[in-house]
């Protein structure tokens, strides 16, 4: 689903963050992604996200060779994608529904399967009671859960998390990754970034270890490939 | 590869999707300026302002036209004589009615000019101090309505060659003199016109420009779920279309209340002048180019600033 091939990624100024990073993420796997700050976990994802491009190398995600990825296309290969971020970028103009209903509203959904599917992801993350409030109301787990639902009420092939237990307790913290196992259960291609040891560790699932641009440990080395 | 069932399709057809997505961005983007009536208000009351006056002028000008359009056909010619006899006046009269193209003939002779004269003004005293009649004998001819300028012109030089006519005098030079005045205001009313328009598109290119930036984070976010920047870009187009709107609703409401103002000094001034003459407000046809004409412009101005600013804009 996720195939890197000897990519780099090098910003303007010389900064090299990724330096020939190989790995595969097979559909329908789970895949912690872990590093200490400025190992390259963001550019890995912004790569996967279309948001960078990468310097040299092959990218492949979902079939389509993101190196070469033209402008115009970009928006297509991103709906087919769930993004959680750690500062949950919700809009605070309008309501938890309206946040969750954004993806479907730019596919072009009815307003009916809009209504049905945007209580079905809010029922999943426990927050179809709130979703006439406006996002500023809520507490910090629950505005990571509504982007959460956001990321995935359009069920997407590939769901993408930076830090999304960055800023909770631990008790919230593992309500969430549960949550995540439980999209990758139903087929869902899930990359979690995290410095969470702890947690990861609790979830057994395998680890994709960044140190200084380069892999140090990729999912196949881990002992128990699949959760 | 194995994928969640149930994924979505997007709406069959790219139109139908459109369709399903305009009408609900139309109200969106109206919502938007409510959220903020305050800025919004300025941003309309600039655009109503600048659309008003050429609005106002140019419903001035075609009532100038109007009344003024009239006077052409009505041009007389006055036969002033010489000192001839009141016999000789009325072989002249006879003549001035046998030429081709006089619809009628009023003899105006010099006793009663004089008297008329007299009761009119105050130079009672002087005329008599004259001891005679310094006044000629006048005959006003009315050209048929239908002649055009040259005809007139002709036929005033053909009486000015009748015997005992001391100059036939036609009255049109005021009138085209008056055209080439409003001809003058005309294409001033276009260029002014067309700089306000400019300044619409600037004012309105300026608000959205600032709208992209205070929403730069929306922006951001939409894009990475995925939005188009066809989709990215309609509210703010429409945003654009709805300043355009409601300033030129308002700019129609401005210039109506001008004119209804001006109305009242106008119809006294024309019965002072014993005409019927009263100044006619917007007609529904240009009411609705004014909307229509603005509401583009609100559009184009919004696009021309989405188009670039919006680019500039990639999630980091």
């Amino acid at each position: 689903m996720i195939r890197f091939d000897n990519v780099f990624k090098r910003y303007p100024g010389g900064h090299e963050a990724l330096s020939a990073v190989s790995f595969h993420l097979p559909p329908g796997s789970l895949t912690f992604l872990t590093g200490h700050s400025g190992a390259g976990k963001s550019t890995l994802l912004k790569l996967i996200a279309a948001i960078e491009k990468p310097t040299r190398g092959t990218l492949l995600v979902d079939g389509r060779n993101f190196a070469t990825l033209r402008r115009r296309h970009v928006p297509q290969v991103r709906r087919r994608m769930g993004i959680v971020f750690q500062d949950h970028h919700l809009l605070y103009d309008r309501s938890v529904y309206d946040n969750v209903a954004l993806p479907l509203v730019i596919a072009g959904l009815q307003r009916r399967d809009i209504g049905r599917r945007v209580r079905a992801a809010l029922d999943k993350v426990g927050l179809l009671h709130k979703e006439r409030s406006m996002p500023i109301t809520l507490s910090g787990g629950e505005q990571q859960r509504v982007d959460i639902a956001r990321a995935v009420v359009h069920r997407p092939a590939i769901l993408l998390a930076d830090e999304p237990t960055g800023n909770l307790d631990p008790q919230l913290s593992h309500e969430i990754m549960r949550l995540f196992v439980q999209f990758n259960q139903v087929g869902v291609t899930v990359l979690i970034a995290s410095h969470d040891v702890v947690l990861i560790k609790a979830l057994g699932a395998p680890v994709l270890e960044l140190a200084e641009g380069r892999i140090e440990r990729r999912p196949d080395d881990d002992a128990g490939r699949q959760p | 590869m194995s994928r969640p069932r149930g994924r979505i399709r997007p709406a069959r057809g790219t139109l139908k999707v459109h369709l399903a997505q305009h009408p609900r961005m139309l109200v969106f983007s109206l919502a938007k300026l409510a959220a903020n009536p305050l800025a919004s208000l300025m941003t309309v009351a600039v655009i109503g302002i600048s659309i008003a006056l050429p609005t106002a002028a140019y419903v001035l000008l075609q009532n100038a036209r109007a009344a003024s359009s009239g006077w052409d056909a009505n041009a007389r010619i006055s036969l002033y004589l010489d000192a001839v006899g009141p016999k000789r006046a009325a072989e002249l009269d006879a003549e001035a009615r046998r030429q081709p193209g006089v619809a009628s003939v009023v003899y105006l002779d010099p006793d009663a000019a004089l008297a008329e004269f007299r009761s009119l003004s105050d130079f009672g005293d002087a005329l008599d101090a004259l001891g005679e009649n310094p006044l000629p004998g006048v005959l006003v001819v009315q050209p048929e309505p239908d002649l055009q300028p040259a005809e007139v012109q002709a036929l005033a030089e053909a009486l000015q060659a009748l015997e005992g006519v001391d100059l036939a005098q036609l009255d049109v030079e005021w009138v085209k003199r008056l055209h080439a005045i409003l001809a003058i205001i005309g294409r001033s009313v276009t260029v002014l016109a067309l700089l306000l328009a400019l300044a619409v598109l600037l004012v309105v290119g300026n608000t959205i420009r600032l709208d992209i930036l205070n929403r730069r984070d929306e922006i951001e976010v939409t894009k990475l779920i995925g939005a188009s920047d066809a989709f990215i870009r309609r509210p703010f187009l429409y945003g654009g279309a709805w300043y355009g709107l409601l300033g030129g609703a308002l700019a129609l409401v401005l210039s109506g209340v001008a004119l209804w103002l001006l109305s009242g000094p106008v119809a006294d001034l024309a019965s002072l002048y014993g005409s019927a003459f009263r100044l006619s407000l917007m007609d529904p046809a240009l009411a609705g180019a004014v909307l229509g004409g603005s509401g583009l412009l609100g559009w184009v101005g919004s696009w021309l600033a989405v188009g670039r600013h919006l680019r500039r804009i990639e999630p980091r």
